[in-house]
Formats: structure tokens, C-alpha cells, sequence
């Protein structure tokens, strides 16, 4: 008892061999696509790769490019495999699909992790702004700078980020002054915080000229009241900009990827129908018969235990030996005690 | 006596028909590129129009996008002929068209040689529309509250940023105007008030620059205001200091970019053009050969082709005879016109 039935006039058979013709072309664009889209997501992920503490994330490009590679290529051979080779050709089609679809799954369960990697890399970043002078970090600064211009962003939850931080390196600071003096000695650890922002801060769409320093102060500015000034800074955090950020561009990746799963999945379904309406036709001296064509030959069930059966027996039949092995254990015991 | 002939066999004339359909395609895309590399000059001249002060010229984009398109007309009619040319019975009713067509085709090649030298002219225009436009942009860089000009501060701080440039010839064109509005100015400050007396037209200037002039790359923190005054900062000297602000001026910069863009186009359009020269070049070997067949009910006869029938002296007096003709076939009938109205 066969499942997905569907009858299959020579007409039908013709037009499914023409449409599964085009339909593996489409694939192989799909594959294409699919390739291209985990190249450009793993280069988007490396480009920023200095405010991102792990690279797991990686995983969901490496596998969109691995499924796209796979697709490609097996598409590519779909219209010129024999019967013979079906098989094996189903089994790796299968398994890249799933792929894909694993792919997509991915991208939404890596976004805690992508989170959080961003909110250790992105306070390091702020930690380490200062430090123009060590090596390994001199480019944290520009790296900062120029992430807050582009993204409209300023600090890691939001611009008071900054104000916990010493962002202005001990070489710049007249250490003579009272100011300096004063500042440095209230504070517990001894750094030298402020209620100012970097440049990079600024928003250019501000009707007046920036104000970096002394945020918190109303009387240091002429007009100016902290609490309703909106345009001033950037008062978006960098996380969120950069979360946003991948999280549209994944949503949009993970639509067309599925629109190529499902067109793959047609080509298998395809093919599949093709295999075995052409079967019934072998050896047959009219051509032109009608046939019947299934996806699978058995049902669902039967088909998972004719699959699962041999993993079964391999682990029952380690159970039957063993049992065998622990009587013949015990009849030994038992004849040699008696001989004692 | 025709001059560069070639003998021509069957799969002679098959390879060049072939080559040439393939050459008319590469022109085809040729004239797509070029259509598509005007309408992104049209684009990056309108996205920065603030900055050439409103009135630059849209001659050259507007060209360059007519031109592309007509590539694409001429080409893709050639390779159709090129297509049916070894076929006799579709080729017959492209026959009476190709001199005319090749014609039109050495009148294009001279339009796209005009074309390419305008790309590398228009660079001169565009650099005093700059320098206007850009003086003009920092005199209304405070002015956020005047409509019409509210925007001129975002678009100059996102160019300032996006080119790394300050100012127009240089960074110190900011310590000329006034860039700060009076609504930020506190007029009962001594220091303000001062500096408003001090100068002749009343006008608060400062030797500072806006933050947009910041260099990212530079080790410390952006020093914006009091440029030229050594001990207003720690450890800082304005003479040997270079990576804290952008020194180049946004003109150069602005012209620089286009000039590049321009550079490019100008040498995609003349190559084009060396493309329609070896397509005229294919196009009239193949129609010659194949009206030269030897014995025309045959189609694997040898034949010969030819760029020019006679010498190239004959050719030009042929020309201007013809032209001459063309005047007087005008002249001949307004005198036979008159004469019956007079009679």
C-alpha cells in the first residue's frame, strides 16, 4: 500500500520530465543564491568581528554555504544521472535539504547567543577606547568611532555607558591641573570619569553644534536642559543597533532560503514520481500507458521501521549474544562449583 | 579595385558571422553598462546637488543615458542581421538596409567620440560649481532654522564625514564664518560679547571647526575648539599635530571622487566605441563576401569581402559628389517649382 498516489497519463509524464527539467535549473540557481547569501552574511559577521566576543555565530553562514555548494552541484548532475544512481542521489538531496531548512532554524535559536557576544565585545570595546598606545588594541578607538557614525548608535546599552568608563587616556590628562586632580581623587579606582561622550557620539541632524562635554550640566550650555534634549547625541545603544542590524538581514535571508527549500523539495517530489511511473512503463511494448506514480512504497510508518530495523538489530542481536554469553557464564559456574 | 580584400570560404564566412554575433551581444551589454553608469552619475550628482549650489548641468548624464540606450538599439538590430546573414532568404530583406545602417554606425561612433571627450571636459564645470556650492553651504551651516536651508548642516556634516574632508579649501575656512547660531549664543557672556565687538561685521567667530572635521584615526580624543591655542590642551602643538582633524578640503575631495567616476566612464564609452568600429569593420566584410559569391546558387562557393570598393581618395569624392547631389537635387526641384508658378 503505497503513500502519495497519483495517476500519471503519458501527457502528465511528458510534461513532468519538461517541468522537472526547468524546475533543476531553478534549484541550481536556489543553491546559487543560497551560497552567495551565507558568503555575504559570514563576511557582514567578520567585517565587525572586533566587537563580537565569540565566532559561533559562524555556524549559521557555514551552513547556508555548505547546503548552497552542495545544491548546486547535485542539481546541477540531476538531469544527467541513470536510474542506477537514484538512490545515493536521493540520500544526499535529503540530507542538504534539511540542511537548509537547519540552516534557517539556526539563524533564530543563534540570536541569544549573537546578543550576548556582542554585549561583551561592545564593552570591551568601550574598556579599551582609551588604549591608542597598546598593541592589539591601538585600532579599538576608530573601530568605535567609526561603528557609532555608522550606526547611529553611542555606547553599549546606551550613552551612559561612557560615564563608567575612562574613555580619555592618562596621556591626554594634565595631571597638574586641580580639575584633573579633583576628579581622579573622588572616584574609588582612581580613573578619571566625566559626563561626556566621544565625537562619534554627535548626531549631524542636531540644529546646534554638538555638545560632547557635560551632558548632565544645564548650567555649563546656554538653552540647554538635558532631560528633553533628543537630537543632541546618538541615545540608541550600539547592541541593539547591531542586533537590529543582523536580525533584518537574517529575517530576510531565512524568507528566500525557504522559498529555495521549498523548491527543492518540489524537484525531489518531482523526480521521485518521474522514477516510478517510468518503472511501471519498463518492459512494456506500449510506451504510452497509463501509470501510477508514488512517493513512498510502503506508508510512513512501515517506512521509518524498514530504516530503523537494522539499527534495531544491531542492537538486539548485541542483547541476544549477550544473554547467550551470561548463560553459558552460569552454566560454567555452576558445573565448576560442584567439581569443587 | 577594392581595397583589404579577403577571400572568403563557407566556414570562413561561418566563423566570422559567428565572431561578429558574438561581438554585437558584447556591445549590446557595452550600451547596457553605459545607460546604467549615467543614470548612477545622474543619481550621485542629484544626491550632492546641495553642494554644486542647485544648478549644475544634467547635459552629460542625460547624454550618457541616450547614448547607452541607442547602443543597445543599433547593436541588437547588427546581431540580428549577423544572425540571418548565412541564411539567403532571410538575409535578402536585411540586404538594402546595411549601407544605410552602416552609415548610422560611423555617424555613432563619432557621437561617442564627442561623448567621452565631454566626460573628461565636464570636470571643469563641476569644480567651480563645487567651490560655490560648498562656500555657500558652510555660509548657511547655522541657518537650521531658516526653511530652505535647515538641512544644509546634516548634509554637510555627513559629507564632512563621508569624505573625510573639512571645509572647502581647507579646515581654517570654518574660523571665517560664523557657523554657531545666535540662539546658542549667550549675549550676556563677557567673553561672547567681546568677541562680537572685535569684529567688523559683528559676526562671532572662533578658531574652531565642527565635529564632523574629527579624524576617527586619531589616538586622542577630538579636539575641536581652540585650534590654534598650544596651551588651551595638554601636551598638544597645532603645528606638528595631523591626525586630529581632516586637513583636506571637501572640494578636492568632492572633485576628486568625480573626477574618478568620470575618468572611468570616459574610457568605458571609448571603448565602446573601439567595439562599434570592429563590429562596422565585421559587419562590412561579411555583406561584401556575401555578395560576392562566386556562383551565387551555391552557398559554399569561395567569395571575396572588402572594406572600401575603391581607393580611399575615390570613396571620399564619391561622398562628396553625393553630397553635392543631395544640394542640388534640392536646388534643381525649388527651380523647377518655380518656374511652372511663375509660368
Amino acid at each position: 500500500m503505497v503513500w502519495a498516489k497519483m495517476k500519471f497519463p503519458f501527457e502528465k509524464r511528458v510534461k513532468l520530465a519538461q517541468g522537472l527539467w526547468l524546475l533543476s535549473w531553478l534549484a541550481t540557481l536556489g543553491g546559487a543564491i543560497t551560497f552567495c547569501l551565507g558568503c555575504f552574511l559570514k563576511t557582514e559577521l567578520r567585517r565587525r568581528a572586533e566587537v563580537m566576543d565569540n565566532t559561533e555565530t559562524y555556524i549559521v553562514p557555514n551552513t547556508l554555504i555548505i547546503a548552497g555548494m552542495a545544491s548546486m552541484g547535485i542539481n546541477y548532475f540531476a538531469g544527467r544521472i541513470c536510474q542506477d544512481a537514484l538512490d545515493p542521489y536521493f540520500c544526499c538531496s535529503i540530507f542538504f535539504t534539511t540542511l537548509m531548512l537547519l540552516g534557517v532554524i539556526l539563524s533564530f535559536i543563534m540570536r541569544g547567543t549573537l546578543e550576548g557576544s556582542l554585549k561583551v565585545g561592545l564593552k570591551n570595546g568601550i574598556r579599551f577606547y582609551k588604549d591608542t598606545d597598546t598593541p592589539g588594541r591601538c585600532f579599538q578607538k576608530q573601530t568605535i568611532d567609526r561603528l557609532q557614525m555608522q550606526f547611529q548608535c553611542c555606547g553599549n546599552n546606551d550613552f551612559k555607558d561612557w560615564f563608567e568608563v575612562q574613555w580619555i587616556s592618562n596621556r591626554y590628562l594634565d595631571f597638574s591641573s586641580k580639575e584633573v586632580k579633583d576628579r581622579i581623587r573622588s572616584n574609588v579606582d582612581g580613573r578619571y570619569l566625566l559626563d561626556g561622550v566621544p565625537f562619534s557620539c554627535c548626531n549631524p541632524s542636531s540644529p546646534r553644534p554638538c555638545i560632547q562635554y557635560k551632558l548632565t550640566n544645564n548650567s555649563a550650555h546656554y538653552n540647554y536642559e538635558y532631560q528633553s534634549e533628543e537630537m543632541n547625541i546618538f541615545v540608541r545603544g550600539c547592541r541593539e543597533a547591531l542586533l537590529n542590524y543582523y536580525i533584518g538581514l537574517m529575517n530576510s535571508f531565512a524568507a528566500v532560503v525557504l522559498s529555495v527549500f521549498v523548491v527543492q523539495g518540489t524537484v525531489l517530489a518531482s523526480l521521485r514520481y518521474l522514477e516510478t511511473s517510468m518503472e511501471a512503463v519498463l518492459g512494456q511494448e506500449n510506451m504510452e500507458i497509463e501509470t501510477e506514480g508514488y512517493l513512498l512504497e510502503k506508508s510512513i510508518s512501515e517506512t521509518i521501521m524498514e530504516y530503523l530495523d537494522p539499527v534495531m538489530k544491531i542492537l538486539l542481536l548485541n542483547q541476544v549474544e549477550d544473554g547467550q554469553a551470561k548463560a553459558e557464564e552460569g552454566a560454567a559456574g555452576t558445573s565448576a562449583a560442584p567439581a569443587k | 579595385m577594392a581595397l583589404w580584400v579577403i577571400k572568403f570560404d563557407l566556414p570562413k564566412r561561418i566563423k566570422l558571422a559567428q565572431g561578429l554575433w558574438i561581438l554585437y551581444w558584447l556591445s549590446v551589454m557595452g550600451g547596457i553598462l553605459i545607460f546604467s553608469m549615467g543614470l548612477f552619475f545622474k543619481i550621485e550628482l542629484r544626491k550632492r546637488s546641495e553642494m554644486m549650489d542647485n544648478n549644475e548641468s544634467h547635459f552629460v548624464p542625460n547624454l550618457l543615458i541616450l547614448v547607452g540606450l541607442t547602443a543597445c538599439g543599433i547593436n541588437a538590430f547588427g546581431g540580428k542581421v549577423c544572425h540571418d546573414s548565412l541564411d539567403t532568404a532571410k538575409f535578402a530583406k536585411w540586404k538594402p538596409m546595411v549601407k544605410n545602417y552602416l552609415y548610422g554606425c560611423f555617424a555613432f561612433c563619432i557621437i561617442l567620440f564627442i561623448v567621452a571627450l565631454l566626460c573628461f571636459l565636464v570636470q571643469v564645470s563641476l569644480h567651480f560649481a563645487l567651490a560655490e556650492g560648498l562656500k555657500n553651504g558652510m555660509k548657511y551651516y547655522r541657518d537650521t532654522d531658516t526653511p530652505g536651508r535647515c538641512f544644509m548642516k546634516r548634509t554637510l556634516d555627513m559629507t564632512q564625514i563621508e569624505f573625510r574632508c573639512c571645509g572647502n579649501n581647507n579646515f581654517r575656512d570654518w574660523f571665517e564664518i560664523q557657523w554657531i547660531s545666535n540662539r546658542y549664543l549667550d549675549f550676556s557672556n563677557d567673553e561672547i560679547k567681546d568677541r562680537v565687538t572685535s569684529n567688523v561685521e559683528g559676526k562671532f567667530l572662533m578658531d574652531s571647526v565642527p565635529f564632523s572635521c574629527c579624524n576617527p584615526g586619531s589616538p586622542r580624543p577630538c579636539i575641536q575648539h581652540h585650534l590654534t591655542n598650544n596651551s588651551a590642551h595638554y601636551d598638544y602643538d597645532h603645528h606638528t599635530e595631523e591626525l586630529n582633524i581632516w586637513t583636506r578640503g571637501c572640494r578636492e575631495a568632492l572633485v576628486s571622487y568625480y573626477g574618478g567616476m568620470m575618468n572611468s566612464i570616459g574610457a568605458l564609452v571609448l571603448l565602446v566605441m573601439l567595439l562599434e568600429i570592429a563590429d562596422m569593420v565585421g559587419l562590412k566584410y561579411l555583406t561584401t563576401s556575401l555578395e560576392t559569391l562566386e556562383n551565387p546558387e551555391n552557398p559554399e562557393s569561395e567569395s571575396e569581402g572588402w572594406l572600401l570598393e575603391k581607393s580611399v581618395k575615390e570613396t571620399m569624392s564619391g561622398i562628396m559628389e553625393k553630397i553635392k547631389t543631395f544640394g542640388k537635387g534640392n536646388q534643381v526641384e525649388g527651380e523647377g517649382a518655380e518656374a511652372p508658378a511663375t509660368s
